[in-house]
C-alpha cells in the first residue's frame, strides 16, 4: 500500500509575505516556532484546525498550502 | 537545538544523576545483618516514597537552571504554551512510559512468586522508576527530533 506524506508551501509563502518569520506565523496561528518548524520539514503533520489557521493567514484554501505527496513502497 | 529538545535532555540526565546519587543514599543506608522482613518492607517503602518528591525538587531546580542559561546564551524565553504537536508528543512519550512502568510493575510482583527475596521487588520498583523516567525523557527527545 502506498504511503500518503503531508507536504507543504509555507516556506516558500512566508517568503512571499514579506519574509514572514516562523515565529511571527507561530504567533498568529497559536502554537510554538518549534511547531512551525517540524511542519515546514514535513515531520509533523497539523491537525485540520491548525491548517486551516495556516491556510486563513495566508488567505488560501488549505489544498493551496497542504499537498499530499504519495510514496510508492 | 529546540528548547524542548534541551528540556528532554536535561530531563534525562537529571534523571540518571538523581538515580545514581539516590542509589548510593540507599545503599548506604540499608539495614545490615539478616533485618526482619517488615524492617525490610518499612525501609524500602520509606525509600521509594521518598524518591518520588526528591526527584521533583532536583528536577525544578534543574529546569530553573536551564531556563536561566537558555536566555542567557540563545536570548530566547520558555515557550509559555504547549500546543497541540506538545501534547501529542507527551501523549506518546507518556504511552511509552507506561508500557515500560507495565512490564517493571509485572516483573517486581513476579519476584516474590518465584521465591526472591522481598528486597528485590522493591529493587526492581526503584529500577522501573528510573527507566521509565529515562524512556520519557529519551521518548520525548526522539519525537522532537524526529518528529511523529
Amino acid at each position: 500500500m502506498s504511503k500518503w506524506v503531508i507536504r507543504n508551501h509555507i516556506r516558500k509563502l512566508r517568503f512571499h509575505q514579506d519574509e514572514m518569520t516562523q515565529q511571527h506565523l507561530a504567533e498568529k496561528v497559536g502554537v510554538t516556532r518549534q511547531t512551525i518548524v517540524a511542519i515546514e520539514k514535513g515531520n509533523y503533520s497539523p491537525s485540520l484546525e491548525l491548517a486551516f489557521r495556516i491556510a486563513r493567514v495566508f488567505n488560501l484554501s488549505v489544498e493551496e498550502v497542504f499537498y499530499v505527496d504519495i510514496v510508492e513502497p | 537545538m529546540s528548547y524542548q529538545e534541551k528540556r528532554s535532555l536535561v530531563s534525562l540526565v537529571g534523571t540518571l544523576l538523581i538515580s545514581v546519587l539516590y542509589g548510593v543514599f540507599i545503599y548506604q543506608r540499608y539495614p545490615t545483618g539478616s533485618p526482619e522482613t517488615s524492617e525490610v518492607f518499612k525501609f524500602w517503602g520509606a525509600a521509594l516514597l521518598l524518591f518520588v518528591p526528591v526527584q521533583v525538587v532536583f528536577k525544578v531546580i534543574l529546569y530553573v537552571l536551564l531556563n536561566v542559561l537558555n536566555t542567557i546564551a540563545t536570548r530566547e524565553e520558555e515557550p509559555e504554551i504547549a500546543d497541540e504537536m506538545d501534547r501529542l508528543i507527551e501523549l506518546k512519550s507518556v504511552r511509552n512510559f507506561c508500557y515500560v512502568f507495565m512490564i517493571g510493575f509485572f516483573l517486581a510482583v513476579g519476584a516474590p512468586v518465584v521465591d526472591l527475596e522481598p528486597s528485590v521487588m522493591f529493587l526492581i520498583l526503584l529500577i522501573t522508576f528510573v527507566v521509565c523516567g529515562a524512556v520519557l525523557d529519551i521518548s520525548a527527545f526522539y519525537f522532537y527530533r524526529k518528529g511523529i
